[in-house]
């Protein structure tokens, strides 16, 4: 595999400074999307005869075929201005490939624009999903501030049914790629050895189609909201107003990128890794980006047809899930969780690859039951897809076959105890540090137990009868996701940022953050817990009388832990910008190869030439034990 | 650190904690799970989660125990920089695992499943044709959930539509859960009830109440704007209290009673789809509601 690498910049040395905004950029971007746009909704418009629709709801404009096409044609509009048809259209007309990549561009520049080099884009993408993440995090606190009193009191319930419903699906939707998008990008062909990702454009295509899908929905605001929250069940989403087409298009979008992320993952660790990254060898990072890939490659397709099927519903009128014109309900149900099951592990996957990846270096050991974590990952993967009709039990659709979801749903948690049991394993007798990165494995230990714990308790009828639609299913997945994913999350910020931008955050700051978010995380949903054995419902405005103070009490704990959130960007600000602490080559002392490069990492990540990492093992901690036990063996052989 | 025994220490404290907090889980926290007492069903679920969380406490007891045993005994000391062993797996320790976690695993599916289809559906709605229906079913309700309000019909009574729900003590009732529109779920906690109202679905759950309570009903299904508002009351009676209560309300609406649709299962949906011109009515007087209850909220706000 030899790279030409380029020797020095080419395009903007001989170019005055302002000719790098005139061309295919973000400006041209946003440009072609208004265009579009308006292009897209005036077809729409033409094709049903102006206002044909306008009888539904007499004074306003919902047209739902005018704003889905509107919305499709801004963003083929941006993603052409921002000059990712260029490559395609050229190659299709016969003319050699471009060679003109957006490696060399200097300055902040290049990070609002298409880029090649997977380290620019893991950083467009950790900042994209940081906005996103607060976004959703704002909206937690209205949802939060309006349930301070048992009846509406703050933002009414139909706005509330929006705010739940935007917190929701920013969380799902746009925190789907929360680490694959940043660390794995940045990461993963560091850590197999490649000078970059399978597909670069498809890489930062996806980036961007997330960001326009974001934008797209939250412009749900300027057409009514959507009362359906994450799940969108028919037919009330069939009924609601315009602002339900942003919710289609976003997680299309959403899906779209996800497909995209996923294929380039597993074309870049299968075809990739340099000699010596055997199967067995990979690291559990890459591994668990690798299943997660999978799922998002093998789950997102039925999404994005299930919205598809739901955009014709609502724009020309056809009947996939009314069920008086033939369609169903249930199956909007089914279909939908046949993705939804499995995008919640790809939400907890990385995370329990970024621990597990993270905790040999503070623990001073080598990753213990390696195998029995990968397995562990596998097994989550393909029990995920088997499970689904578990967030059906109540719903009366084959409700002969519950014990088999009882069954397979209990299943799962054999493998997630595994990735337990490494972690376990891997501190059993070593010697630890605690650094801000550890203290958050440790926390995600903690919270993905409560949460693995209790999904039990849900994961069978008779118990999940009480349960089920109530406020105990949100603290379970709370602690599986934000507990699980958002811990490990951000404890991987506090371990990247130092390779990935060359500067420390304060460990001071970070020290009281961590204990700040993991107290205020818990004392915000462990009452949740309580709230939900005493019957509170979700997503309701009106709650009994007496859950009143309970409630005041997790709101306040849930302010709490937003402030801790602010506290994480104030430490980003003041480290990073205000005092600009410079950061070690390896100051974690890390035997991952990713921690030998220099920082910043250089444009090729191996200016040298791919390495042979043949004798190379990410995990090389610990000393050898004079006459171990016959159980233990040496490194996982390169079979 | 000298030759301390940490396997046979933590497994030690394991045990001691177990031994402690299993009666706490049982006997403490336990009376607080499930959330009403009053139907067979709703102190079976109760039990059950008993059950579950004794089963899960080991467990539970292991990780955290270990989380605290390894910040405590594990750490690196000051200004050193020492390594731990290099040890990478153990088969032994790895197959225990696997086995016990599986064990576990299977016995709270099988014991679900039993409790499950012994209990006819534990209170859960369980779809058209059950798969085990209890023998002597002393009455049938149908409910009816509509954006954005419950209506019960009582066919052993002539069809009566009432607003309001009172129930026999001491008998097993069947309710008949339907839509009329989008997807709701009729909960009642107080008798551990649940079942999704589907459009053109009929789905069944059983309950015996046990106490005389007064109950609410809800809607646990995100159903629109005023889902948090589709709430009632109701009232386990006895049998006399029961049967004069339903009297009066044959009477109150013997007026309303022959222009209702004959009883059956499922009813035509109010709402047809957005644009679908083959059917007339339901598209305006569904949007003619709504655009007033927006209007209402907009007032109200």
């Amino acid at each position: 595999m030899s790279v030409a690498v380029p020797a020095t910049p080419t395009s903007s040395i001989d170019r005055p400074g302002w000719r790098k905004f005139v061309g295919f950029n973000i400006i041209t971007g946003l440009i072609l999307a208004a265009v579009g746009y308006v292009i897209g909704w005036y077809i729409g418009k033409a094709l049903t005869g102006g206002s044909y629709y306008d009888y539904i709801r007499e004074n306003t404009q919902e047209n739902d075929l005018a704003l889905f096409l509107a919305y499709a044609f801004a963003v083929i509009g941006f993603i052409g201005g921002m000059g990712f048809l260029n490559y395609p259209l050229a190659r299709m007309a016969g003319r050699p490939a471009s060679l003109r990549e957006k490696e060399s561009d200097a300055g902040l520049w290049k990070y609002f624009n298409l880029s090649t080099d997977h380290k620019v884009v893991g950083k467009q993408y950790l900042v994209g999903i940081g906005v996103w993440f607060f976004i959703g995090g704002l909206n937690a606190m209205l949802i939060r501030t309006e349930l301070l009193h048992n009846t509406p009191s703050f933002v009414g319930p139909e706005s509330y049914l929006t705010i739940v419903g935007l917190h929701s699906v920013i969380m799902l939707g746009t925190l789907t790629s929360a680490v694959l998008g940043p660390f794995a990008n940045y990461f993963v062909p560091i850590m197999i050895g490649s000078r970059r990702m399978a597909f670069p454009r498809i890489e930062a295509l996806t980036f961007w189609l997330l960001m326009a899908a974001g934008v797209i929905l939250m412009s749900t605001i300027l057409f009514g909201g959507f009362p359906t929250g994450w799940t969108g069940y028919q037919p009330l989403n069939d009924q609601a107003v315009m602002g339900m087409d942003s919710y289609i298009m976003f997680f299309a979008l959403v899906g779209i990128s996800m497909v995209l992320l996923g294929m380039n993952m597993i074309a870049t660790i299968v075809t990739m890794r340099a000699p010596g990254v055997t199967w067995s060898r990979l690291p559990i990072f890459c591994w668990a980006t690798f299943v997660t890939a999978v799922l998002m490659v093998l789950s997102a397709p039925m999404l994005i047809g299930t919205l598809l099927m739901a955009a014709l519903d609502r724009s020309i009128g056809t009947s996939f899930f009314i069920s008086i014109g033939g369609g169903s309900s249930y199956l909007f149900e089914n279909l939908f969780w046949f993705f939804g099951h499995p995008e919640v592990y790809i939400l907890a996957l990385p995370g329990m690859g970024l621990v597990l990846e993270m905790l040999p270096v503070f623990a001073r050991k080598p990753l213990w039951g390696y195998r029995i974590a990968i397995a562990g990952f596998l097994g989550v993967g393909l029990m995920s897809f088997f499970v689904w009709q578990h967030h059906l039990f109540m719903s009366g659709i084959n409700a002969d076959l519950r014990p088999f979801y009882m069954l397979s749903t209990e299943i799962i948690s054999i493998p997630t105890g595994f990735v337990f049991l490494a972690f376990i394993g891997t501190l059993w007798r070593s010697k630890i540090t605690f650094t801000v990165p550890m203290l958050f494995c440790m926390a995600w230990a903690f919270n993905f137990l409560l949460g693995g714990g209790t999904g039990v308790v849900l994961s069978d009828v008779p118990t999940d009868t009480q349960l089920h639609g109530g406020f105990f299913v949100i603290a379970h997945f709370h602690y599986t996701i934000m507990g699980g994913l958002g811990f490990a999350f951000v404890g991987a910020i506090y371990y990247y940022v130092p390779k990935m931008w060359g500067l420390q955050l304060s460990e001071k700051i970070g020290k009281v953050q961590f204990w700040m978010m993991f107290l205020s995380f818990n004392a915000t949903f462990l009452p949740i817990f309580a709230l939900g054995l005493k019957g509170m419902a979700r997503r309701v405005v009106y709650y009994p009388a007496d859950l009143e103070t309970l409630n005041r009490f997790v709101s306040i704990a849930a302010y709490t832990l937003f402030a801790s959130m602010l506290l994480l960007v104030f430490n980003v600000v003041y480290s990073m910008i205000i005092k600009r602490y410079p950061a070690e080559k390896n100051p974690w002392k890390s035997k991952g190869i990713e921690w030998t490069l220099p920082t910043p990492v250089p444009v090729a990540n191996f200016p040298e030439g791919i390495p042979d990492m043949t004798d190379f093992d990410p995990y090389d901690y610990g000393v050898p034990e004079r006459g171990a036990g016959a159980g233990a063996t040496a490194a996982p052989a390169g079979a | 650190m000298g030759e301390v025994n940490h396997g046979r220490r933590f497994a030690t404290l394991w045990l001691i904690c177990t031994i402690i907090a299993l009666p706490i889980v049982i006997w403490v926290i336990g009376p607080h799970m499930g959330y009403g007492k009053a139907a067979t069903g709703a102190e079976d679920q109760a039990e059950a989660m008993t059950v579950l969380a004794a089963t899960a406490t080991p467990f539970m007891v292991l990780v955290g125990l270990f989380l605290i045993y390894a910040a405590i005994f594990f750490r690196q000391p000051k200004h050193e920089a020492l390594e731990g062993p290099a040890v990478r797996d153990n088969a032994k320790i790895q197959l225990t695992w696997i086995v016990v976690t599986s064990i576990t695993v299977l016995a709270i599916a099988v014991y679900g499943s039993v409790e499950l289809i012994s209990k006819y559906g534990g209170g859960s709605g369980s779809g058209a044709s059950p798969l085990n229906r209890p023998s002597h079913v002393g009455l049938k309700v149908q409910v009816i959930g509509q954006q954005w309000q419950w209506t019960y019909r009582w066919p052993e009574f002539g069809g009566v539509e009432t607003k309001g729900i009172e129930l026999p003590v001491n008998q097993m009732i069947e309710f008949n859960v339907t839509s009329l529109d989008v997807i709701h779920s009729w909960t009642v906690k107080e008798l551990g009830i649940k079942a999704d109202a589907n459009p053109q679905v009929n789905n069944i759950a059983f309950t015996e109440p046990t106490k005389l309570t007064p109950f609410e009903v809800r809607c646990t299904e995100l159903c629109g704007i005023w889902h948090g508002a589709m709430f009632g009351y109701g009232r386990v009676v006895s049998d006399e209290e029961f049967l004069r209560w339903i009297r009066a309300e044959q009477v109150r609406n013997a007026a309303v009673i022959p222009h209702l649709p004959p009883f059956a299962l499922t009813y035509q949906p109010q709402y047809g789809g957005t644009h679908h011109g083959g059917f007339e009515e339901p598209e305006e007087s569904e949007s003619e509601k709504r655009e007033k209850e927006q209007k209402a909220s907009g007032a109200g706000a």
